[in-house]
């Protein structure tokens, strides 16, 4: 598979007053994973629906191997989308997809393929409101496999589905990107995709906060430390004096930014009694969310 | 464009309103046709604006009873053209379609294309329903059929077409109030409220009787020749091809419009 890759430069939106997207530039590489995270309203979906030619931007443009989506000859066969599981609930999900085959340009027994390549063969023949959340977003997969893309775009493709489909999804998206497809994810969560994604683009406010494989988000981590002591007005007196310090409960403090080096020859030097000292690395979902909130 | 009208075609027969609504409108327009062909022969038909008493020759009976779909059935075609379209945004499926098929023209008119089969479907059961009560009715009551007389059938044929034009004016309309529920609600409100209430109202007025030729309704009624309206005196109507004209105008004005607007419009 040859997947294309996926620019986006300058992509601006505004609605009225206000700037839902403002001037975002990334691109997904093919052969790779790219997590497109951010929280809710950051601007995620707009940017996504920009690139699939359902939103006019008001500035920049979205290409996959330099061609926009509206210059596709046949968008189905270069890129599937899954933006939400929408689907009429009086069709079978066989008929929902046998609606699109025309269009993707493929022939009716690939709606058969692709359903038992979501898993849902045995549900072909049932109306979709009777399906739940997690079949709707294995259909809404399957559509977006209908015309058999080499990119993937899917926003937040994990809501509503059980553990057992989020690992079955994350093996999906991982194999496909290991044939040489590419593909670009949207999540509200860094948990639900850490063990996905490749590469990371973080959106907050509608601007891009990070971009950089997930490695590299590893190195933002700063190191904190934990201090534990039963006398917990001087336990309080010591920290007072790094404002970003918590306590945790009563007798253990949470000082990030520091070492335990740092934080031990101080407590040494205050005479605290020190029942515990230990220096962790930051959590990724904090380094997320260190920079989503920065951004407010 | 083949596969967006095939991808349109299979739209609408995979889900079930395509034949409930076609039964509903066989119902009705059976009902309609056989109370009215009695009504018409036995009943009093009382006096029109002057005061004179109304009377109504076979032949008129027969085109008001036979082409009672364009009449009092039009709304389950307008109804079906505009769902066609409104069901895009009520469930959502018009982000798919046009992931699949990015251009909004190409939608629009694969709809229309799609529409022309249910619309002869619908056009064929209307004036099938109307004559098979209707005649039925009529030689109850002792009076002649008309079956064989060429404007009867004439009228017959052309019901069938207005009938069609009325589904092609419902997918335009569908396209300017994309609001499934707002839609119907309007269908309903205009086709059984608004028209009659307008019609009868212009109708008694001297100045704007003529208005009232052009309200759809009276236009897809002087394609097919014949209405209760006129034939009972309270109105008149336009030549039967500018009643063709002025409803498929309807529809194109309102597809124009749903073009500028609704198909213009960011998919969120």
């Amino acid at each position: 598979m040859d997947g294309p890759r996926i620019e986006v430069a300058g992509l601006t939106k505004r609605y009225g007053d206000v700037l839902a997207v403002d001037a975002v530039s990334f691109t997904a590489e093919p052969g790779r994973v790219t997590g497109f995270l951010g929280p809710n309203g950051a601007g995620k979906t707009t940017t996504l629906r920009s690139a699939l030619g359902l939103i006019a931007p008001t500035a920049g443009a979205i290409t996959f191997s330099g061609r926009r989506f509206s210059q596709l000859p046949r968008p189905a066969a270069v890129v599937g989308a899954h933006l939400e599981p929408a689907f009429h609930p009086g069709r079978t999900g066989r008929d929902h997809l046998r609606t699109l085959a025309p269009l993707a340009g493929v022939p009716d027994s690939r709606c058969d393929e692709v359903l038992a390549m979501v898993g849902l063969a045995d549900a072909a023949g049932r109306r979709v409101g009777g399906y739940s959340l997690g079949m709707r977003q294995r259909l809404g997969l399957a559509t977006a496999l209908l015309g058999d893309p080499a990119a993937l775009v899917l926003d937040e493709p994990a809501n509503g589905l059980d553990p057992a489909g989020i690992t079955w999804m994350r093996a999906f998206v991982r194999s496909f990107a290991a044939r040489g497809g590419t593909v670009l994810l949207s999540s509200h969560l860094l948990a639900e995709v850490e063990q996905t994604v490749d590469d990371v683009v973080v959106i907050a406010r509608g601007r891009i906060r990070h971009a950089s494989p997930l490695a590299d988000l590893h190195a933002l981590a700063s190191p904190e430390t934990v201090l534990r002591s039963p006398d917990e007005a001087g336990l309080r007196r010591l920290v007072s004096r790094w404002p970003d310090a918590l306590m945790e409960d009563s007798v253990t403090a949470v000082i990030p930014g520091t070492t335990a080096a740092e934080v031990g020859a101080a407590a040494h030097a205050a005479q605290l009694e020190v029942h515990g000292l230990t220096e962790r690395g930051e959590s990724l979902e904090r380094v997320f969310l260190r920079m989503t909130e920065e951004a407010a | 464009m083949i596969a967006s009208i095939r991808a349109e075609l299979r739209k609408a027969t995979t889900t079930r309103l395509w034949w409930i609504l076609l039964i509903l409108m066989i119902g009705t327009i059976a009902f309609f046709a056989g109370t009215f062909a009695l009504a018409l022969t036995f009943g009093d038909t009382g006096t029109g604006p002057d005061g004179q008493a109304l009377t109504i020759a076979p032949k008129d009976m027969a085109i008001t009873v036979y082409t009672l779909g364009v009449s009092l059935g039009y709304a389950f075609p307008l109804a079906f053209g505009a769902i066609l379209m409104t069901g895009e945004f009520r469930h959502r499926t018009l982000a798919t379609t046009l992931l699949a098929q990015p251009s909004r023209g190409r939608l629009v008119l694969g709809k229309l294309a799609a529409a022309l089969p249910f619309a002869g479907l619908y056009g064929a059961a209307s004036a099938a329903t109307a004559v098979a009560v209707g005649a039925a009715a009529l030689g109850l009551a002792g009076e002649p059929t008309m079956l064989d007389d060429a404007d009867v059938l004439r009228s017959i044929g052309l019901s069938i077409v207005a009938m069609a034009a009325w589904m092609l004016v419902g997918v335009g309309f569908g396209s300017v109030i994309t609001n499934q529920v707002a839609a119907i609600v309007t269908v309903l409100g205009w086709t059984q409220l608004v028209e009659p209430i307008l019609r009868l109202a212009l109708g008694f007025w001297e100045p704007a009787a003529p208005i009232a030729r052009f309200l759809p309704g009276a236009a897809g009624e002087a394609l097919a020749g014949g209405s209760f309206y006129s034939t009972t005196g309270l109105s008149d109507l336009l030549p039967a091809w500018a009643g063709l004209l002025v409803l498929l105008g309807y529809g194109a004005v309102a597809a124009g419009i749903g073009w500028l607007t609704t198909l213009r419009r960011d998919v969120t």
